[in-house]
């Protein structure tokens, strides 16, 4: 058997640019967690149901199981490891799920992490309806969302409080 | 749950990508939001993939008088948010916003949707429902256009050869007068639709039904298109009974048991949903008549 072929892909992730050679088969999820060696992308169902494994891509969430990281060459990735503040403190979503008890097992969080910090961006009141929209696209076996729901809303709070002058 | 190897081509331009389509027997990858799930499951394992995310000239929204045409590179998201787009057809928005989740909506293209034709996809639908078409280009034949009606030809099946490159869809403007409505009904927000249906309802200057037609989802082997326009046929906006619509599309739907919905309840949300879509697209084009 002839070793498959590997590419040259550049991603930058969480401002960090990383050089990689990669088959093309490589799931960008795979390339984030074997490559890249940052595990905070969890894989869950790997056929882009349950959102576990959400990322930024430019700014906007995907499925980062719904992408191979070939495609992904030059473009700029978010995990949730990146969803800090720039001082290292942690981001308004991830302390508004300290806050509010909005994980259980922790296996779903970096999708809601990744989701809701994209989401606030575009909109930074959301009512409660809003909320659960908002997750609706992310599947979590423990909490029952109430506790999600109520820290959408509490990111959306600490976010205005740390950009209050 | 790891797809199969392939061989990887990185196109920048259509004739390219046509070319090596032809030369390998691939697949064209542009959202990959169904057939990346189809090879991670090995359901598929295409020789090579096309990936057409870096060719030029298939990134656009055009929206001109007569129709909307949508480039094969242009995500569900794009056009959902896309203001003009809605104020041309706001049929489009309004199914859009049942197409998956917002996350695979920024990614998924509204053109890889209609050619995965999926018979509980949406797009395909709105596509049919409009009398649209599908731009494809291959290298033996050229560039040609597809009528929806004869673009769907069974579950997953599309009339695309295995060379061709759909390019561009277009979505006409229905005519002067006309409204339009997205309904369906899903287990949960995001999940297939058990039934969707779209309608379109076209009134004269006196605000008489002129035409109308549904097309169904979930129900069939490929989109269900109905023309109902017989039913409502000189009927007031505000006067109309499309219960001879649902006797109609009960005749032409053949919908299946399945995990999520039995047929009867399937067919009785079809009758459901129609009458509604008829009622809600009515509504919605009473106020588009011009005084």
């Amino acid at each position: 058997m002839t070793p498959e072929p590997l590419h040259e892909v550049t991603l930058t992730v969480n401002h960090v640019p990383h050089q990689l050679r990669l088959p093309a088969r490589r799931l960008l999820s795979d390339a984030l967690r074997h490559d890249v060696r940052l595990t905070g992308t969890h894989v869950g169902c790997e056929h882009g149901v349950c959102g576990a494994c959400t990322v930024l891509l430019d700014g906007q969430p995907i499925r980062s199981c719904l992408m191979f990281a070939v495609t992904a060459d030059g473009a700029s990735i978010t995990t949730t490891e990146g969803c800090l503040e720039p001082d290292g403190e942690l981001g308004a979503v991830q302390e508004a799920f300290h806050d509010c008890h909005a994980l259980q097992c922790g296996f779903c969080t970096p999708g809601f992490i990744t989701t809701i910090t994209a989401y606030l961006e575009t909109h930074p009141n959301p009512s409660e309806q809003q909320a659960r929209e908002a997750i609706g696209g992310n599947l979590c076996r423990c909490t029952g969302y109430q506790n999600i729901v109520a820290a959408v809303l509490r990111a959306a709070e600490i976010k205005r409080e740390r950009s209050a002058p | 749950m790891k797809p199969a190897p392939f061989a990887y081509l990185l196109p920048s331009t259509v004739d390219e990508a046509a070319e090596m389509l032809a030369a390998t027997g691939g697949k064209v990858l542009a959202g990959g939001q169904s057939l990346i799930p189809l090879m991670s499951m090995r359901l598929a394992a295409p020789p090579a993939l096309v990936d057409i995310n870096r060719v030029g000239g298939i990134t656009d929204i055009e929206v001109g008088d007569d129709a909307v045409r949508v480039g094969a590179l242009v995500r569900h998201a794009a056009l959902e948010a896309h203001a003009p787009a809605y104020d041309a057809n706001p049929l489009l928005r309004r199914a859009l916003r049942h197409v998956a989740h917002a996350t695979i909506r920024n990614r998924g293209t509204t053109v890889g949707s209609i050619v995965h034709a999926d018979p509980a996809g949406e797009m395909p639908a709105v596509l049919r429902l409009l009398g649209g078409s599908v731009e494809a280009v291959s290298q033996a034949r050229g560039r040609r256009s597809i009528d929806a009606a004869d673009f769907f030809v069974g579950p997953l099946e599309s009339a695309l050869g295995e060379d061709e490159i759909a390019v561009g869809v277009v979505f006409p403007r229905p005519p002067a007068g006309s409204g339009s409505s997205w309904l369906e009904i899903s287990r949960r927000r995001g999940d297939y639709a058990l039934v969707g249906v779209g309608a379109v309802v076209t009134l004269d200057s006196d605000r008489n039904v002129i035409g109308a037609a549904v097309s169904l989802i979930s129900v069939g082997a490929t989109p269900v298109h109905v023309d109902v326009g017989h039913v409502g046929a000189d009927s007031a906006y505000d006067d109309v009974d499309w219960s001879g619509a649902t006797e109609l599309v009960d005749a032409a739907i053949s919908p299946e048991a399945d995990i999520h919905a039995t047929a009867d309840y399937r067919r009785h949300l079809a009758q459901v949903l129609t009458r509604r879509a008829l009622a809600e697209a009515t509504a919605d084009a009473a106020p588009r008549v011009a005084a």
